[in-house]
């Protein structure tokens, strides 16, 4: 075998290598840098913090219960919707998968601040206010916008997992055969659809729930200031420009990580729970036919106002980033100007193209190690990569590991360079392109590569003019996937870019918390646009490839 | 080794489970075939024969073409077609995209590969449909397509993979005619692998099952 036969043929273990090195390292490095303490422990100093208990309790409650309400609202829509609405609804939902979090949460901000549009358009009319209330609606100290904003954006990512396992549950025939003994559409759903349907929903509803309960960038948004979340004030321990926090963040982040850990556990749990109670309705015979049209409503009502939320949120950035005088409580802006996009121009620009360079060259390395590891297993015959080596890096709290890759960074004086900014980005990158690309393609044809080796083709000439080009369309979109995850990703960028290394979604962060409505609003669209057109392309340029190939363009 | 293609105690398990046993030659511009239930084995016999068997399959034996033994060859150099009840067309190329990958590249330069495909295409009565996407044909005419471009490779034995099942009765006869025609042209061994007794009284040759029992029709 030649040299590039022998790389390929590693690629498989070096892909979950690749995800797991930087994340025992990190651990590692978190676990040292907490051990080290000059003088009191960096656990003691962390046990004495008088907002410990608080945080911890912001993390698991927001972190919970959106996670159990986004879950239950996809499981809803699913087993409500009939087909047309379904199909509306996956059309309205889809792109708004390509929403970064920090977009999102900057226009849910928007929205309903004391001085956002929900109240400038309800005042003073209605509110007689002529000046934003002293209503803490953000940040306020329950975390009630962060759970809202946690349960808008993970919607969407459940919904279309379902849409992607629910082919492989037979669902059609099992709902028409409960139904037709009599059973309500939600309860046929929960006994005879759910437990084929669950065992696909469950990596994924654990990632959420990790990521509900760590997450720095919507946290930090909308979420309590005063303790903030665990996570949230880990990310201030780390940032401290005095660097002395760093042990007290590394020691939290062990807490953090632990307390993540009891969360999946406790999850499993529940589901247990949740099982042995479908069991005993499904004993008792329960059709409970009188569920489906309350549910029903509430259903359709919660889809419609999340789906409008997050529209109106993405209008409101826009409006803002034009916005020329606009006092509360004016509906409108008074008039519409360019000046925060054209004094922004310069900084605007700069950090677009970092953005963009960091993120098609994680895409592209992402790209290439998928497509050469799930080439070499076709090749070679090697089992497939098991799929919790992918969700690991999804599962496992970015804050728990990133504090450990970043002082390792500090140690190696890489912090703060692209290099090691794309690097840490690629962890995040490389789960999301193989779990879109993977199923692709192993279901293409195999056939067609026998019928190319009849005819004399070698196995690197079908790869690359049969293989390949047929998949140009899930390779497109794994590649916006890819694209839109680094362009969110906010914590690696912070961390292991040392603060030196800005991207829309730092800057779109940064501003938020206090800097003008205009420019973060500048920011944040810009941070929208560049998935959005991203998923346009992977949409429109296989149809003009492939415009003169029917066959292409129907799968 | 003489010319034809010889299958000598070729055996394929799975497992303790015997799927072919065969020991057989087919001399050239003749017809073997393999006839048997779904799942009994037929299409394992070609996948060994084309280079294709998944590696769950144990395969002892030898399969010779020609003089040369091909049993650990890769597939690309053994030479042998194979039509399968698909056509297979690859949807991402055009009619002349297909036969141009089926083409040796040692056929240069391009007009000579141009007019061996314009050629191809007018012995199927397809003149003029090389620019055309092949999911704009007709179900007989991508079933010619894919005989011209399994015959531009120039093979020298031809497996079939039930490739007349999918196409109705009247079109059937015509395709199944021009395949065997073709076939005995180049005086290339073929095994047919079938359930369809017509198949098997077309092609005219011995008829046998998987593990070696001949079957009369």
């Amino acid at each position: 075998m030649t040299l590039a036969g022998h790389l390929l043929r590693a690629t498989p273990r070096l892909v979950p290598a690749f995800l797991l090195l930087p994340i025992l390292a990190g651990l590692t490095g978190t676990l040292t840098t907490a051990l080290q303490t000059p003088g009191v422990s960096a656990f003691s100093q962390l046990a004495h913090w008088p907002g410990l208990i608080p945080a911890m309790r912001l993390s698991v409650s927001t972190g919970a219960i959106s996670t159990a309400a986004a879950l239950l609202l996809t499981l809803l829509i699913t087993a409500t919707f009939s087909s047309p609405a379904f199909t509306l609804l996956r059309r309205l939902l889809a792109p708004l998968i390509a929403l970064p979090h920090a977009a999102a949460a900057i226009g849910l901000a928007f929205l309903i601040a004391p001085s956002g549009w929900i109240a400038r358009a309800l005042s003073p009319w209605a509110t007689s206010w002529t000046a934003p209330p002293d209503l803490l609606t953000l940040h306020d100290p329950h975390g009630i916008a962060l759970t809202l904003g946690l349960i808008a954006k993970e919607l969407p990512f459940l919904l279309l997992m379902t849409i992607a396992a629910l082919p492989q549950c037979d669902a059609p025939r099992r709902l028409h055969t409960a139904a037709a003994m009599g059973y309500g559409r939600i309860t046929a759903f929960w006994l005879t659809t759910l437990p084929a349907l669950y065992p696909h929903l469950r990596l994924p509803t654990l990632a959420v729930l990790a990521y509900a309960m760590t997450n720095v960038d919507i946290a930090t948004v909308l979420g309590p200031t005063l303790p903030p979340t665990l996570a949230v004030q880990i990310t201030l321990w780390m940032t401290d420009p005095s660097l002395t926090q760093r042990s007290l963040a590394s020691a939290a982040a062990l807490l953090q990580l632990a307390l993540t850990a009891a969360a999946i556990l406790g999850w499993l749990g529940l589901e247990r729970l949740a099982a042995r109670l479908r069991h005993a309705v499904t004993l008792r015979g329960l059709r409970l036919t009188r569920l489906d049209r309350p549910l029903h409503a509430f259903t359709a009502a919660s889809a419609i106002l999340l789906c409008a939320t997050l529209l109106t949120g993405l209008i409101s950035l826009a409006l803002w980033s034009v916005a020329g005088l606009w006092p509360f409580p004016d509906t409108l802006p008074q008039s519409l100007t360019l000046t925060a996009w054209s004094s922004a121009a310069p900084a605007l620009s700069a950090t677009t193209l970092t953005t963009l360079i960091i993120a098609t060259t994680a895409t592209a390395a992402a790209l290439i190690l998928t497509l050469a590891s799930l080439q070499a297993e076709h090749l070679f015959a090697l089992p497939p990569t098991a799929l919790p080596w992918l969700y690991l890096p999804l599962i496992l709290p970015q804050i728990c590991f990133l504090p450990g890759v970043a002082n390792l960074f500090l140690t190696a004086h890489a912090t703060g360079g692209l290099i090691s900014v794309t690097l840490s980005h690629l962890i995040f990158v490389l789960p999301y392109v193989a779990l879109t690309l993977t199923a692709p393609f192993r279901s293409w044809e195999p056939r067609l590569a026998t019928i190319a080796a009849s005819l004399g083709a070698s196995p690197a000439s079908i790869f690359w003019r049969l293989r390949l080009p047929m998949l140009l369309a899930p390779i497109l979109t794994a590649a916006a996937v890819g694209l839109a995850v680094s362009v969110g990703q906010y914590l690696p960028t912070l961390l292991i870019g040392g603060g030196r290394v800005t991207t829309l979604t730092t800057e779109a962060l940064a501003l938020s918390s206090g800097g003008s409505r205009r420019l973060t609003g500048a920011f944040a669209l810009l941070q929208t646009l560049l998935p959005a057109m991203g998923f346009a392309l992977a949409l429109s340029l296989p149809r003009l490839i492939f415009a003169n190939r029917k066959a292409m363009v129907a799968t | 080794m003489k010319s034809g293609l010889h299958l000598i105690d070729l055996a394929l398990n799975l497992g303790d489970r015997p799927i072919v046993a065969l020991s057989t030659s087919i001399a050239p511009g003749d017809v073997l075939t393999i006839m048997g239930p779904s799942g009994s084995g037929k299409s394992t016999l070609l996948a060994a024969i084309s280079g294709s068997l998944a590696s769950a399959f144990q395969m002892t034996g030898k399969i010779a073409l020609n003089g040369t033994d091909l049993t650990t060859l890769p597939a690309q150099f053994r030479r042998i077609g194979i039509l399968f009840q698909d056509d297979l067309l690859f949807p991402n190329l055009s009619v002349t995209g297909n036969l141009a990958f089926a083409l040796p590249s040692a056929i240069r330069p391009s007009a000579a590969r141009q007019a061996r495909i314009a050629d191809a295409l007018s012995a199927m009565d397809l003149a003029g449909f090389g620019p055309r996407d092949p999911a704009t044909l007709s179900g007989g005419q991508r079933a010619r397509v894919a005989l011209a471009r399994c015959l531009l490779a120039d093979p020298q034995a031809l497996l079939l993979d039930e490739p007349f099942s999918r196409l109705d009765a009247a079109l059937r006869d015509q395709i199944r005619r021009l395949v065997f025609d073709h076939a005995k042209a180049r005086d290339l061994p073929v095994i047919l692998v079938t359930h369809d007794p017509t198949d098997a009284a077309a092609a005219g040759g011995p008829v046998l099952s998987p593990l070696g029992q001949p079957l009369q029709l």
